[in-house]
């Protein structure tokens, strides 16, 4: 029993460091954007060498929770649930890293009028991340607050869709791009999105596995 | 031909190990939050803990309802219970050893010409009746303080679940002392009259009796029907036939435990009697219609809407089903242990003498 306890409390503090992870990863990913929005490249490098490191910490501590949970028998009740919510959140820091990863490799040419409206996105997704992360906290320990973070997370998602769709109409009215310029600038706009749609997709299962742990 | 006699009350013992402990560990173990082979070691220790501790109290109610007084007797007796339990869980009946066995020995009462006593029997099954109820009303209260709990004390999932394991392992090394007090009479009561063994001195410091010595096999009993049969049974409760989480089977055990020691516990009712309060009948009770009785209980409490009543009709349809059908095969088979294999069933019982002072 008392190896059980000491392996609980491991597993306790991974799943914690997991989500401090993940979370640091979309401040650095928001960091990133900004870096290279401001066009300096050095920082916005270290950023990227900073969420690849952030992303492998993640990916290994999510092994670890799940040899640990299955290794232990732990929450035989909720474990396909947790470990369920835990792949889903991973797909946020992935998603983070792959984004700015593009902004590498493919430097987009963004206009100075528009940088402001990629800020502005950059930051409500992540707003969504984080949300979503404070709710899986409380779905491990306080499971009646959950539901306090998650409307926040619907909210973020919503208000990064409408600046989205602001920032397509900027881009497709501004006479100084190309076509092909303001479909590349749309395809990064809909990859920032795309981490506020991961953020409800956790937080839609997020509910219905809280919905479970009530019964 | 001793051992030969008591068989049929290690048979009976068995078939509870086998089956009954699956009401204290079922869940933990069918929901993997407990090995079997532990669950296993903590229910037999237990059980014969309890059986020869506690057991007195019980076996004392059976006595009064009606004292087997001869060994061949107690066989027929136990065996009577034991196919009744046997037949009806076969034809998907619900069953109670306790019910069983209380109708096996009416029907010992019927075939020697003894009385039954009227007030003994009402109080037994007044207990039957009351059993459930009382571990509803235990289980709906448990379960909404440890919710009361749970949603203020902010505790980690993880925490709960390590809580959880260790209130299972405490909560069921407490039922199965419960179970083993309760229903020990159930299993080897019948032949505390007869009295198969002498006392017993250990080493020259202990003196066990035969009643211990009686109680002690019984528990054995159920301890190696624990180990050899009850994972079937602990993994279909566990994982088909009550689907309720961790922490609410926690409360199920403790509320039947608690009901099970209370029905038991020889020190509860003097203290209560020396508090002047009404004594608690020392009766055996079914665990499985106190675990029935414990999950209602939850479910109301959390908002079902209806009530199983087919199951409710299953358990009033064995408090009058069982005994009778019991009390039939153990006339006919006392008869037949008589009559064709020559046994004495039981022995003309002494008149009541009054002194005159």
């Amino acid at each position: 029993m008392a190896i059980l306890f000491k392996a609980t409390r491991s597993l306790e503090n991974q799943i914690d460091e997991y989500l401090d992870t993940v979370s640091q990863g979309l401040i650095v990913f928001g960091e990133g954007v900004r870096h290279y929005l401001e066009r300096d490249s050095i920082r916005f490098e270290e950023r990227i060498k900073a969420i690849e490191r952030l992303e492998g910490m993640a990916d290994s501590l999510r092994r670890s929770i799940e040899g640990g949970l299955y290794g232990h028998s732990l929450i035989p009740e909720h474990r396909g649930d947790v470990l369920q919510l835990l792949e889903s959140i991973d797909d946020l820091i992935d998603m983070a890293k792959e984004t700015l990863n593009q902004f590498l490799v493919e430097q987009p040419f963004i206009p100075k009028p528009l940088t402001r409206h990629y800020t502005e996105l950059a930051q409500t997704s992540i707003q969504a991340g984080e949300a979503v992360i404070v709710a899986t906290r409380a779905f491990f320990k306080n499971l009646s607050a959950v539901k306090d973070h998650l409307h926040k997370v619907y909210f973020f998602e919503k208000e990064a869709d409408a600046i989205g769709n602001r920032l397509k109409l900027a881009v497709f009215q501004s006479d100084e791009l190309e076509l092909a310029q303001k479909m590349h600038l749309r395809y990064f706009a809909l990859h920032i999105d795309n981490i506020a749609d991961v953020a409800e997709e956790v937080a839609d299962r997020l509910t219905i596995f809280a919905i479970k742990r009530t019964l | 031909m001793t051992l030969f006699l008591f068989s049929s009350g290690l048979f009976l013992g068995w078939s509870l190990g086998a089956n009954d402990a699956a009401n204290i560990f079922g869940t933990a173990v069918g929901s993997r939050m407990l090995r079997f082979r532990t669950a296993a070691i903590i229910a037999s220790f237990f059980v014969v803990v309890g059986a020869v501790v506690g057991g007195s109290g019980t076996a004392e109610t059976l006595g009064r309802l009606g004292a087997v007084n001869a060994l061949a007797g107690s066989f027929t007796v136990a065996l009577a219970a034991g196919v009744t339990v046997f037949w009806m869980t076969r034809a998907s009946l619900p069953v109670s050893t306790s019910q069983a066995i209380v109708g096996a020995i009416i029907g010992w009462n019927l075939f020697s010409g003894s009385s039954t006593d009227g007030g003994t029997l009402g109080q037994i099954v007044a207990t039957w009746v009351i059993c459930p109820i009382i571990a509803g009303l235990l289980a709906a209260g448990l379960y909404l303080g440890l919710r009361f709990v749970l949603v203020r004390a902010h505790v980690h999932l993880l925490q709960i679940d390590w809580w959880t394991r260790a209130g299972l392992v405490l909560v069921g090394a407490f039922g199965a002392y419960s179970l083993g007090a309760n229903n020990i009479a159930n299993v080897v009561g019948v032949f505390v009259p007869a009295e198969p063994f002498g006392d017993l001195e250990l080493f020259g410091l202990i003196t066990v009796s035969g009643t211990q010595i009686v109680f002690f096999l019984g528990g054995l009993a159920i301890a190696v029907g624990i180990f050899t049969y009850s994972k079937k049974v602990m993994d279909t409760v566990g994982t088909s036939l009550i689907r309720i989480s961790p922490e609410a089977a926690l409360v199920v055990v403790l509320a039947q435990a608690i009901v099970l020691f209370v029905f038991a516990s020889e020190g509860l009712r003097q203290w209560l009697i020396a508090s002047g309060l009404p004594p608690i009948p020392l009766v055996p009770v079914s665990s499985s219609q106190a675990v029935v009785g414990a999950v209602i209980g939850i479910a109301l409490v959390r908002g079902a809407r209806e009530l199983d009543w087919k199951m409710l009709g299953g358990i009033a349809l064995g408090w009058v089903a069982t005994p009778l059908i019991a009390a039939l095969i153990s006339l006919t088979a006392l008869f037949i242990v008589q009559n064709v294999f020559d046994q004495t069933v039981c022995r003309p019982q002494a008149p009541l003498t009054v002194s005159v002072q």
